[in-house]
């Protein structure tokens, strides 16, 4: 278990080393850091200061390294829109994304899950039909159109949920459903491959043929060991949920990362985009890690192999 | 009982058309196809089909006209005008254009890179292949679509630079997506790759003494061909999408060229004011390209690779 554990862990330090050489040279490769850090309309006496500051006139090897330790103290530069430390910024902005991925993943769990179970259940039949359009539909209409279509109908038309904002629950509705749309139908895929996998097992069979009613082998037999592939996935999705509402907090003005990393954008705000980028990247090794290191206490054939 | 169908004795298809081809083309869904090709034609001759130049504000036609069918819409502007009273119609025309260019190329330039990268990986293996797939799984550590963004912000500089003979932007695009969209394809081919070098034929062709360039275009390309057809058709909807969201953004193509992403963001501003044909048509529009395009994947996913069947 522990040179599991410490293997595992490696693996993430090399992906997280690997994720910033590739940032690190990226930037290199397509221009100046100096004026990116100066933003637009720097003049080039500023430029050069920066260039001094950040140490960016030194080599190569020297940058990346003050690079690494920069962001390894948690410092990802200055906006110069806000005029605030990065890590404030992305502090202030984070709890209303982590808000918006909860609503999205509810909503995600309480449409995918049931269809998914249905789906597994009557193969073939018209509610498998009905599930897997919604499932096509779902990866095919993108999740901003979906938040567009709905402005229309439920805040210019019909007038009863506000259009864009936070601050009340009402805001929560349309921004949540447009986010758990997408990730309704990738619940919908796995729980029902989970199900058809876990329904074709041994002690499901054994469970049947004892006479355990159809409803009680499906509920507790076969959904509660399909879950576990299901909740894992969920945990991911949260935590991609928290970084990719870009469009949709944009389109509701929900003040979330999504909406910060847009902001950075149009402002040219380069330590906003970098730092927004990097925490992505961060959160999204963390989580695979957790994810793997659960498994293992789970499963302890994993730890062997 | 069942009886088991079995072969003429001759074949009742025309003597050119081989048997095997005939059966495919029965097999074809029709609608998806039917769309994506309706995508091709109205791309290749939006200059033909479109009533008005989509750049241009139509002569008397005022702004946010209405469709036809609505009152005050006209014959002249079937889906209306938008804010600057250019032809909706002809936009989504020409808007077709951008998203056949962009799905196209880089789909092909994605799995070009990919393709590359996982034979590299599987056929030489060791350190070669440890390198390759460590930087894969890092490059999917980061969500596409933020990578994207990423990207495109950095490169948003250089957009008159990276043009060719592409409208602004979508040479950026393009580079983007082959950046990013290529590690499913290595990790899918390299796994392919695998096995495919323990072949016999791969072996005796070894032993042959054939050059190792020879033998993987000769014996492993051909075999991860099949592979690479189900992949790049899977990750056509995901470009389409993504390549709407960064002209929605403003990171993708550059006004005043008409692209289905750019269209919803101009009239996102106008959103509140009711004008909903100038959000709706263009999104239908992504929407059942899109949908066409997973369908069709499908199919094809469960006609080349039956080992994927199940995913």
């Amino acid at each position: 278990m522990r040179t599991y554990i410490l293997r595992r862990l490696g693996y993430s330090m090399i992906s997280l080393l690997m994720l910033s050489m590739i940032i690190f040279f990226i930037i290199r490769l397509t221009g100046d850091p100096a004026r990116l850090m100066v933003g637009p309309g720097g003049r080039p006496e500023d430029v050069e200061r920066t260039r001094v500051e950040w140490g960016l006139d030194r080599p190569w090897p020297e940058q990346y390294w003050s690079f690494i330790r920069n962001l390894t103290r948690g410092d990802f530069g200055t906006s110069f829109q806000y005029r605030l430390s990065v890590r404030d910024l992305y502090a202030e902005r984070l709890p209303y994304s982590i808000q918006l991925a909860t609503a999205g993943l509810l909503i995600s769990l309480l449409i995918g899950i049931p269809a998914g179970i249905i789906t597994a259940v009557k193969v073939d039949t018209a509610w498998d039909t009905i599930c897997k359009i919604i499932a096509m539909l779902g990866l095919s209409i993108p999740g901003f159109f979906v938040g567009l279509l709905m402005i229309i109908v439920f805040a210019v038309t019909l007038r009863w949920l506000p259009a864009s904002g936070s601050g009340t629950p009402l805001h929560i509705v349309m921004p949540s459903l447009a986010l758990g749309w997408y990730f309704a139908a990738s619940m919908l895929r796995l729980t029902r491959s989970s199900m058809l996998e876990v329904l074709d097992s041994e002690y499901v069979k054994l469970a049947r043929l004892k006479g355990v009613p159809e409803k009680i082998v499906i509920a507790k037999h076969a959904f509660k060991n399909a879950l576990i592939p299901v909740m894992t996935l969920a945990g991911i999705n949260f935590v991609v949920m928290v970084n990719v509402a870009v469009i949709i907090e944009t389109i509701f003005a929900w003040p979330g990362i999504g909406r910060l990393l847009f902001e950075g954008i149009q402002n040219r705000d380069f330590p906003v985009v970098q730092g927004v980028v990097i925490l992505a990247g961060v959160m999204i090794v963390t989580v695979n890690l957790l994810v793997d290191l659960l498994y293992a206490v789970i499963d302890p054939r994993i730890r062997y192999s | 009982m069942a009886v088991e169908a079995r072969p003429l004795p001759y074949a009742p298809t025309a003597d050119f058309v081989p048997a095997r081809a005939a059966k495919i083309v029965r097999e074809i869904p029709l609608v998806p196809s039917l769309v994506l090709a309706l995508l091709v034609f109205t791309a290749l001759f939006a200059g033909l089909l479109a009533p008005h130049d989509p750049t241009l504000p139509v002569a008397g036609g005022g702004v946010f006209k209405p469709p036809v069918w609505m009152d005050g819409g006209s014959m002249n502007t079937p889906f209306g005008t938008d804010f600057q009273g250019r032809d909706v119609l002809s936009r989504l025309l020409y808007g077709a254009r951008v998203t056949l260019m962009v799905a196209v190329t880089g789909t092909a330039f994605a799995g070009g890179i990919g393709m590359l990268l996982g034979i590299v990986a599987g056929y030489f293996g060791g350190w070669v292949d440890q390198a390759i797939m460590r930087l894969t799984d890092t490059w999917l550590a980061l969500p596409s679509l933020v990578f994207a963004i990423f990207l495109a912000a950095l490169l948003q500089e250089k957009i008159n630079q990276l043009t060719f003979f592409l409208p602004a932007g979508v040479g950026n695009i393009i580079l983007v997506f082959g950046l990013i969209y290529w590690t499913r394809y290595a990790r899918v081919i390299r796994g392919e790759v695998l096995t495919l070098r323990e072949r016999d034929y791969v072996r005796l062709a070894q032993v042959a003494g054939l050059s190792q360039a020879r033998i993987i275009i000769r014996h492993i390309v051909p075999n991860v061909l099949n592979t690479w057809m189900v992949l790049a058709s899977l990750t056509v909807g995901v470009v389409i999408i993504n390549e709407a969201s960064l002209s929605f953004l403003g990171l993708g193509v550059q006004a005043p060229t008409p692209a289905w992403g750019n269209m919803l963001s101009e009239a996102r501003r106008t959103l509140m004011a009711g004008q909903w044909w100038l959000t709706v048509l263009p999104g239908i529009c992504i929407s059942v390209v899109v949908l066409a395009a997973n369908l069709f994947g499908d199919w094809m996913r469960v006609k080349l690779d039956p080992k994927q069947r199940n995913l």
